[in-house]
């Protein structure tokens, strides 16, 4: 596969002494300006995971592990093309970055950033594997990507443990920030519980308080802990809970729990599914005539999801989700992010796209605050939760359970005769304020753990 | 009651398409020894091709033509290619080599096609909903049982009442024997190689109404296959439809009770079947 693929030969190889100079005396200069004189003699900290052997020369090396095959694959390999963006326009010191990261000029810290992607497969184990090579071979600074949240809690303890910063890509489970947390783990994305909290008030606002939903789950902590949050929102909004079907990850046939769901005697379906899984599911309940008795709801939606089933299905259906490419018509950084993509890519982007090119602007922001690469010096950095523009409104990470603070969509889907054209799919509801969404610190018992 | 009914329908209905998928796998194991780890490629691998030529043509019939006919010509290369060179050597060998080919051929067609999931429509023949009691089942999933359930009796047909289907089975107790008769065994070979792919890939056609295609659902295919195998008894053409039927009503049933279970159970059963009868349900005792 893509095995270390050695991305972006960048146009500016070579960093010349008196740039060094310069970075130095700016380091320096930055320091003192910041009352932490430990920082000054960045030679004399121990070494850290891969610092400072990771930045000795002119380029850092991220690692990807991108569920590329899998039940989501769809979604990894969007992200894959989020990262190259983001990389590519953080090398050339492009406008469109410095709008999120202002400090950014060429490079992080004047450092090139290079890449390699190895397939996660959407399993654990590979992805750990590939984690663990990035981090010994490749002397990375800094691993990202996930679809789903077995592969980003299994990609977190292991970053964890060996010292390398990790950010989640797309993670769904209340436990990645919460039981799961890590000091050295971050997760941008909203996830079960805030969406769920989110789209509730819309759902009874707009299809009545009194339904009686069944769930459709699969059966890993992503799909557990938002039937929870689910149930727990709904539920303060007059909705009864009349079942669950718990099925595999991955499954092809659903006929079963759909003969299941037609005998509950609810009114709602709620298809917790992602990626192919919900495509499978959600055209089989159509095929037994459930979604003709009932409304369909897809609460951790992705917007993939419209296009695989087609408008005559998604028309009407809510859901929550990271981002949708019309947010462009709001949101000038959207619109920024959405051209650049469309131009490098000949497509519209994804919320799997957009969450790995936000992470990566977002990381340099923070090394680039942090004027260093040590690792317990850039997570003190994201600590700080220092407020930046991104696509969609103000963005940042909580110092308690890393946590990202993020706005996002609420979309229902188009009727075939109101898209202006294939990719119009989705209306964007409401544009949630992701700090109205986020559970209180704590609710989900996260500990950070050590800096070294 | 009137849902435990339900789901024993379906359990038949489901049963039957996976002893579909399941035949050509046992048939090549059954003649040839050959465990094919690439089994569940080729099912992919005639879904897309039928996937393509239902674009095209707009007919499914086309389609189910194409995709057994592109599954058959690409077993045939593999047979040729490869797979001929492994007859004799330890299952080890014959396991890796048809797994690897299985991984080249899914990633021909994540090449091709995207990781995005792609939905073949329901032939106009198929789309509506039957009601049976207080059963609705979507008509193509009846037409589907119909489907399998007639391939089924038509390949039992080939092989236990025909010249051919004699050579074949002769060919499996002794090839030595049947050489020595006149008949060019190695030709057999590559005909059964043949016919089981494209058995797998006609099945991905007949199923690719039902679910939505993406590259990675033959590894469930191959996963599924197996058990129906292993539980109806390796190699044996008879084993197949009942490991099937057996396999389709676990999952089921077990998933009105509690449906998490339902894929544990399959394994549960695999697994007694395996301890109180490991040659399978119907497969010969002793057999090598």
């Amino acid at each position: 596969m893509d095995d270390n693929k050695e991305g972006m030969d960048s146009q500016q190889g070579g960093v010349d002494r008196r740039t060094m100079l310069k970075m130095g005396l700016g380091a320096a200069g930055g320091a003192l300006i910041a009352g932490a004189p430990g920082l000054v003699l960045a030679a004399d900290k121990a070494p850290v995971g891969n610092y400072p052997a990771g930045v000795s020369g002119d380029s850092v090396f991220v690692g990807l592990t991108l569920d590329l095959t899998g039940p989501y694959s769809a979604e990894g390999a969007d992200e894959q093309k989020g990262y190259e963006l983001a990389i590519e326009q953080l090398n050339a010191g492009a406008p469109e970055i410095q709008k999120i990261s202002p400090l950014t000029k060429k490079g992080i810290l004047g450092k090139t950033v290079k890449y390699g992607v190895i397939d996660a497969e959407t399993k654990p184990n590979s992805a750990v594997q590939a984690a663990t090579r990035f981090i010994h071979e490749n002397k990375a600074m800094m691993i990202s990507g996930s679809v789903s949240s077995a592969v980003a809690i299994a990609l977190q303890k292991v970053c964890d443990r060996e010292k390398t910063i990790y950010l989640a890509a797309i993670s769904g489970s209340n436990e990645t920030t919460g039981v799961d947390c890590q000091r050295y783990g971050f997760r941008l994305c909203y996830f079960a519980y805030s969406a769920a909290k989110a789209i509730s008030p819309v759902l009874a606002k707009s299809m009545g308080k009194n339904r009686k939903a069944v769930y459709l789950v699969p059966d890993y902590t992503y799909g557990h802990t938002t039937y929870d949050s689910m149930k727990e929102f709904t539920e303060k909004e007059g909705w009864k809970t009349v079942g669950q079907q718990v099925h595999p990850l991955g499954a092809k046939d659903y006929s079963s729990y759909l003969i299941n769901i037609a005998n509950s005697g609810a009114d709602t379906l709620v298809v917790i599914d992602y990626g192919a899984d919900a495509a499978n599911s959600i055209k089989q309940a159509k095929q037994f005539g459930i979604l003709d008795k009932m409304s369909l709801v897809v609460p951790y939606m992705a917007p993939f999801l419209g296009e695989e089933l087609g408008p005559e299905i998604i028309q009407g259906v809510y859901g929550a989700t990271g981002f949708w490419w019309t947010l462009q018509d709001k949101y000038p950084i959207a619109k920024d992010f959405v051209t650049a993509f469309e131009k490098k890519f000949k497509q519209k982007p994804h919320d799997s796209a957009y969450i790995a090119y936000l992470n990566t602007a977002l990381w340099a922001d923070a090394i680039e605050r942090a004027g260093t690469f040590y690792p317990p010096d850039v997570i003190k950095s994201y600590e700080k939760g220092q407020k930046r523009q991104g696509p969609v409104g103000e963005v940042w990470f909580r110092p308690e359970d890393h946590q990202g603070v993020i706005n996002f969509p609420i979309v229902r889907g188009k009727k075939p005769a109101d898209m202006k054209d294939k990719s119009d799919l989705f209306d964007i509801v409401a544009v949630v304020d992701g700090a109205a969404v986020v559970p209180p610190v704590g609710h989900f018992g996260c500990k950070l753990g050590s800096y070294v | 009651m009137s849902l435990f009914l339900s789901q024993l329908f379906n359990g038949l209905a489901t049963g039957l398409l996976l002893a579909l998928i399941s035949t050509g796998l046992t048939i090549i194991y059954g003649t040839l020894g050959v465990v094919n780890f690439a089994h569940g490629a080729l099912f992919v691998v005639g879904a897309y091709a039928g996937f393509t030529a239902y674009g095209l043509t707009n007919s499914f019939l086309i389609a189910i033509v194409v995709g057994a006919l592109v599954a058959l010509v690409i077993g045939l290369f593999i047979e040729r290619g490869v797979v001929r060179l492994y007859y004799g050597r330890p299952p080890e060998d014959q396991i890796l080599v048809t797994f690897g080919i299985g991984i080249v051929l899914v990633e021909i067609v994540r090449g091709i096609y995207g990781g995005v999931s792609l939905s073949v429509p329901t032939p106009t023949w198929g789309t509506g909903i039957v009601h049976i009691g207080s059963l609705i089942y979507p008509l193509y999933r009846l037409e589907a049982l119909a489907i399998s359930a007639g391939t089924l009796i038509a390949l039992y047909f080939v092989l236990y009442r025909t010249s051919l289907g004699l050579i074949v089975r002769a060919g499996i107790e002794d090839s030595l024997m049947v050489n020595i008769l006149g008949i060019n065994v190695k030709r057999i070979f590559l005909l059964v190689f043949g016919i089981g792919a494209m058995a797998a890939g006609y099945a991905g056609v007949i199923d690719s109404p039902i679910v939505t295609l993406a590259p990675d659902m033959g590894f469930r295919v191959l996963v599924d296959s197996f058990v129906v195998v292993v539980i109806g008894g390796v190699g044996s053409f008879p084993g197949a439809i009942v490991g099937g039927i057996i396999a389709g009503e676990i999952l089921s049933l077990t998933s009105m009770f509690d449906p998490a279970y339902s894929d544990v159970m399959l394994f549960v059963v695999m697994a007694l079947v395996l301890i109180f009868r490991p040659q399978g349900i119907m497969g010969q005792e002793g057999r090598e």
